[in-house]
């Protein structure tokens, strides 16, 4: 019963491993874990010499605590000794410490590699394969620097074993994934391919997957390799299975190798030439003639060993896609393996038939099995087998079966699984819009998606259905009476209420003649659910209400009621109170006329894919997605409705997603409907201007901001932490603008850092007329965001809103300071700590003049030193960032470099911060 | 279209401890915990008739298991599941004739060897030697290389513990 120990068992080692396997708790274990590594690390610092024994079964020990999850940080010395050591087992643990434990300590890497490079030239083939494995388990970039040249050699070398052959090709395959630069194929290629006629399988096996990993990144050096892989593959294939010995695995010839040169041809095309085209055409066949013979085993190896060849064939004339008879055999047998007893050949089948789906040539014999598909989402107990089946379903969906498909999917939906409902929710609603031939139908499908699994569906699909009803005029009266009924039920899904609130506020009045759903029974309807919904959807059906009043003049009374109420106006939520107060005004001030422009029907949406598409993309990423191929139906006849709707008056439509994410505040321009009637809109709305925030860096005066209504100038003066900026607002046109207003806004983390004041100016600024307003700043400490000034007033009706983001910046409260160079250079010293440092490269983006840059500088707030710099060409400059709560001394240094047009500007200061900053606020300068 | 390449392999016991880690591809400690700790989880939660291949973050999980042990191997999404199911098996045969019957306690405590045969079987996560003969030669020319063979042999015997019931069991006992 006890595990008997072959080769040389470590005593010491198994009584540590019995000991912990008797640690009746993880402390225990952490204890007698602890009191171990005491142990081996004074044998290892201790006088006495350890012998290789000794050595071995200590790096054995702190391999095992490693592999038990223990962090092991010491022992990586001895292990490399080990490597040294003439004792075979000696070098195999130092080998496997070093392949599990790697360590990137460079050092310890030049040891190893002079090891693993003593063994490689070794001659003896066991140290070779030891090393050949230590390369090909760790794989680093330093290994293959080191050897990358010398293992494609050893691989053709003649007299190499080929067993270390085997060793040098899959070491080499890992080298190239890592690190395919340092792996120069070039003379070898011939050589290596030249492989696969070898005598000895193992060696082809190995030589298979290294061609294959090769011929993916350069097909055209490998080409030969197609001819000599069919030769190989038809001689295994027709081969007696006893003729590969011990490569013959229960009863099937070379399975391995098998699979591999399949897969290395799935790297090319067919092959052009005819002979080697019909040889492997030969092959396949043989192989799916093979799948209908009587099993010779009734062992699962025996099948399983058969069955991977020949999924791995199928793959292949999937991949070909050429030969229709093939297609068609293939799916045929994935057939017959979709009602097999194998669960596991069942999942492979669904699988494979996918791929079979989307190829024109056996699209229809796939969409034969679509029963039996259908029936293994209902019975398969597994729910990754049932998942392959929705995949499939959704593959040899076409217009010919999709009412059927998206129908099964839906009864499916009902009592799926709970981690696959998202995936089928967007499938059903991909299929059922792709499919759509009349629209009522797809109405009726996205509804019940919803009614089904309203969790599931996420915010692209019911977009996607308003999008789709807003587009389709032949639709929206069916919509508009479903939706309407589908809320007639008790309990419905938020998501039901969204679509319903938008849809009837849309197109309600398509309905309104029915007096089963006049304008009060609609509107009646809808807020019944007002109560029970999230904040997003209230504003959304608070929208609708406003659409409603224009829509039906006869409810505006109950409306106005409604949002007249406290629990609305009062409303502790802003956004819902916002659109209460604003939608309750409109209608109250607004004539017929503007509440018509105003509340118009939506314009259509432009054409682009499906945002839903996009997301099953990203959830399955796109090797997982059977290709719904237009071109591949279009062959079979079924020529697809195109969905390009005709889009007029489409002015700038803002995208879809953003005019139904009520959450977010409207950007300028962007929502007519929110613009018109922000009193209280959130300013954060508006674009800041900063256009010309930059240039005012290194002056003082000047225009800031400028449109056709208005002029903003600046003039600004700094002492010490103090400042003092006067904005002039000019009206450029005749008229006056009205409830002028201007403030300052402070971003977030700003405010303790700046101390604004700023005094309020008159609210009329008559036609022609320049007002001025004074702000008064103290900068307390150093600070990075700008302040921003908000300017709101009204002109000729319209409110406008503007934003722009005032030139104060923390080189503002420059002092300059004169020094000599000597004290410059102190100093400059004395800041040479790595965080007080901050320096930019970067290209000159006006043209590099001395007299310029000097004004810069001097403008930026700094004394230009002249003379300290040893380089008449570098400008250095001093000066002392004032702030309330201390004061920074600032170094700089700038260097230009005519000939590249380079500049590279270092910043000094105490304060890592400020060095920063004033680096950025400079270096955009030139 | 990539080729055949195995990411990891582990092996793991019904109780979730952990027996064998392989890594094909570099990944952090860190992260090999994490793996280890989700997919340990996954698999152990999974019936007995259910299927051998599961989905798992973008890569395909391919287990078996064998008495008290899991085998489990990551594979790319294209890879072919049918021959990583027979790779494994071949590595349970191969333990399996060079330990004699072999059983989880043999890989608990010659984890080693273990390494090294997987070692002479599959290199870089792609099958280096399929021929179970030359395999195990190659494993057994090693082991004539060694001293202090039997002597060391014997005494391990006594130091034994008694196992799980499980743990003792060999792999192939159906």
């Amino acid at each position: 019963m006890p595990a008997v120990s072959k080769g040389d068992g470590m005593r010491g080692l198994a009584v540590f491993i019995s000991d912990i396997r008797n640690c009746k708790s993880k402390e225990a274990e952490i204890k007698r874990i602890n009191k171990e590594l005491a142990n081996i690390r004074s044998k290892f610092k201790g006088d006495k010499a350890l012998d290789g024994y000794s050595k071995k079964k200590y790096v054995c020990k702190l391999l095992f605590i490693f592999l038990l999850g223990h962090d092991i940080d010491f022992g990586h010395m001895e292990a490399v000794n080990l490597l040294s050591s003439n004792k075979y087992t000696e070098k195999q643990i130092g080998y496997l410490f070093i392949s599990v434990l790697v360590n990137s300590n460079s050092d310890l890497i030049r040891l190893i590699n002079n090891g693993i490079k003593n063994d490689l030239n070794s001659r003896n083939p066991t140290f070779m394969n030891l090393a050949l494995h230590c390369i090909a388990n760790v794989g680093s970039r330093e290994m293959a620097e080191a050897f990358a040249s010398d293992i494609p050699r050893i691989l053709v070398a003649g007299d190499t074993m080929d067993s270390v052959k085997q060793s040098a090709a899959l070491c080499l395959l890992r080298l190239n994934r890592t690190s395919p630069d340092l792996v120069p194929m070039g003379e070898w290629t011939a050589r290596v391919v030249h492989l696969l006629n070898d005598q000895h399988l193992g060696v082809v096996t190995a030589a298979t997957s290294l061609i294959t990993t090769l011929a993916q990144k350069s097909p055209d050096d490998f080409k030969t390799s197609v001819a000599l892989s069919v030769a190989r593959l038809s001689r295994i294939v027709t081969s007696a299975s006893i003729d590969l010995q011990d490569y013959t695995y229960y009863f099937v010839a070379a399975p391995w190798l098998s699979v591999k040169l399949l897969r290395l041809l799935q790297c090319y095309p067919p092959p052009e030439d005819a002979s080697l085209r019909s040889r492997l055409t030969e092959c396949l066949e043989t192989i799916l003639n093979k799948a209908q013979e009587p099993p010779k085993s009734k062992k699962v190896q025996h099948s399983n060993a058969k069955n991977a060849v020949l999924f791995e064939a199928i793959s292949l004339i999937i991949h070909h896609d050429s030969e229709p008879t093939l297609l068609v055999r293939a799916c045929n047998q994935l057939g017959q393996f979709l009602q097999h007893r194998e669960t596991n050949l069942r999942y492979l089948a669904l699988e494979s038939m996918c791929m079979l789906a989307s190829s024109e040539f056996s699209h229809e014999a796939v969409k034969t099995h679509m029963e039996t598909v259908i029936n293994a989402l209902k019975t398969e107990r597994d729910v990754s087998v049932r998942q392959r089946a929705v995949d499939l379903l959704y593959a040899m969906c076409d217009r010919s079966n999709a009412k059927q498909i998206v129908a099964e999917m839906l009864t499916y939906l009902e009592n799926a699984d709970y981690s696959i409902r998202e995936e089928i929710v967007l499938k059903v609603a991909i299929l059922a819009e792709k499919y759509a031939v009349d629209y009522t139908w797809y109405v009726d499908t996205i509804l019940n998606l919803i009614r089904i699994a309203g969790d599931y569906v996420s915010e692209e699909v019911w977009y996607r259905v308003i999008q789709i009803v807003i587009n389709r005029d032949d639709v929206q009266g069916y919509a508009a009476k479903t939706v309407f009924e589908a809320l007639q039920a008790p309990a419905c899904h938020e998501n039901l209420v969204k679509v319903g609130g938008y849809i009837l506020g849309e197109f309600g009045n398509l309905i309104a003649g029915d007096s089963r759903s006049s304008p009060l029974v609609q509107f009646n309807l809808l807020h019944s659910k007002f109560h029970l919904c999230s904040v997003p959807t209230r504003a959304l059906l608070l929208s609708a209400y406003i659409k409603f009043i224009n829509l039906f003049p006869e409810v505006k009374i109950t409306i106005q009621d409604v949002l007249r109420s406290d629990s609305q106006l009062r409303n502790a939520d802003v956004e819902l109170q916002q659109r209460a107060v604003e939608y309750l005004r409109l209608s109250c001030i607004a004539s017929t006329d503007i509440l018509a422009t105003v509340l118009e029907e939506m314009p259509p949406f432009p054409e682009r894919e499906s945002s839903i598409l996009a997301k099953l993309k990203k959830k399955k990423g796109r090797g997982n997605l059977p290709v719904i191929d237009d071109t591949r139906r279009n062959v079979n006849g079924n020529v697809e409705h195109a969905e390009k709707t005709e889009a007029p008056n489409q002015v700038s439509t803002p995208s879809f997603t953003d005019l139904l994410n009520l959450n977010s505040a409207p950007g300028p321009g962007g929502n007519l409907l929110v613009d018109v009637f922000s009193d209280n809109a959130a300013l954060s709305s508006t674009d800041v201007c900063e256009e010309n925030f930059s240039r005012f860096v290194c002056k003082n005066n000047g225009v800031i901001f400028e449109n056709q209504l208005l002029q903003i100038g600046l003039k600004s003066e700094y002492r010490q932490n103090l400042g003092r900026m006067y904005v002039f607002y000019g009206n450029k046109t005749s008229t006056q603008f009205l409830s002028f207003t201007s403030s300052l806004s402070v971003l977030d983390s700003f405010s303790p850092q700046l101390n604004m004041h700023v005094k309020t100016v008159d609210p009329v600024i008559e036609g022609g007329a320049q007002v001025q307003q004074i702000l008064n700043m103290e900068c307390v400490s150093d600070f990075t965001e700008a302040p921003v000034l908000k300017v709101q007033f009204r002109y000729g009706g319209m409110l406008q809103n503007l934003a722009v983001k005032l030139p104060v910046m923390l080189n503002k409260f420059f002092q300059p300071t004169e020094m000599t160079s000597q004290d410059f250079f102190q100093r400059w010293k004395q800041l040479g700590a790595p965080e007080q440092e901050v320096q930019k490269i970067f290209k000159a983006k006006l043209p590099m003049d001395t007299e310029v840059t000097k004004a810069k500088i001097i403008g930026f707030g700094v004394a230009l030193l002249d003379r300290v710099d040893p380089n008449p060409e570098n400008f250095v400059g001093a000066g002392v960032i004032h702030t309330k709560s201390i004061q920074v001394g600032c170094l700089l240094r700038l260097e230009p470099n005519a000939q590249a047009q380079m500049y590279r500007l270092t910043l000094r200061t105490s304060r890592e911060s400020v060095s920063r900053r004033l680096c950025d606020l400079l270096s955009e300068q030139f | 279209m990539s080729s055949f390449q195995m990411q990891f392999m582990l092996l793991f016991s019904r109780q979730g401890k952990l027996r064998l880690q392989k890594w094909y591809v570099p990944l952090s400690d860190k992260e090999k915990k994490k793996i280890t700790r989700e997919l340990v989880q996954t698999v152990l939660a999974r019936k007995p008739k259910m299927c051998s291949f599961l989905e798992w973050r973008d890569l395909k999980v391919v287990y078996k298991r064998y008495a008290s042990l899991y085998f489990c191997c990551a594979v790319e999404n294209q890879d072919n599941e049918l021959i990583t199911l027979e790779i494994i098996h071949r590595y349970v045969e191969l333990l399996d004739k060079y330990f004699g019957s072999v059983c989880e306690l043999d890989i608990i405590f010659n984890f080693e060897k273990a390494y090294f045969i997987l070692d002479e079987f599959l290199l870089g996560g792609e099958a280096q030697e399929t021929s179970k003969k030359n395999v195990l030669k190659a494993i057994e020319q090693a082991d004539l290389l060694q001293e202090n063979v039997d002597f060391q042999t014997r005494l391990f015997a006594g130091v034994m513990v008694p196992g799980l019931a499980s743990e003792s069991s060999g792999l192939f006992q159906n």
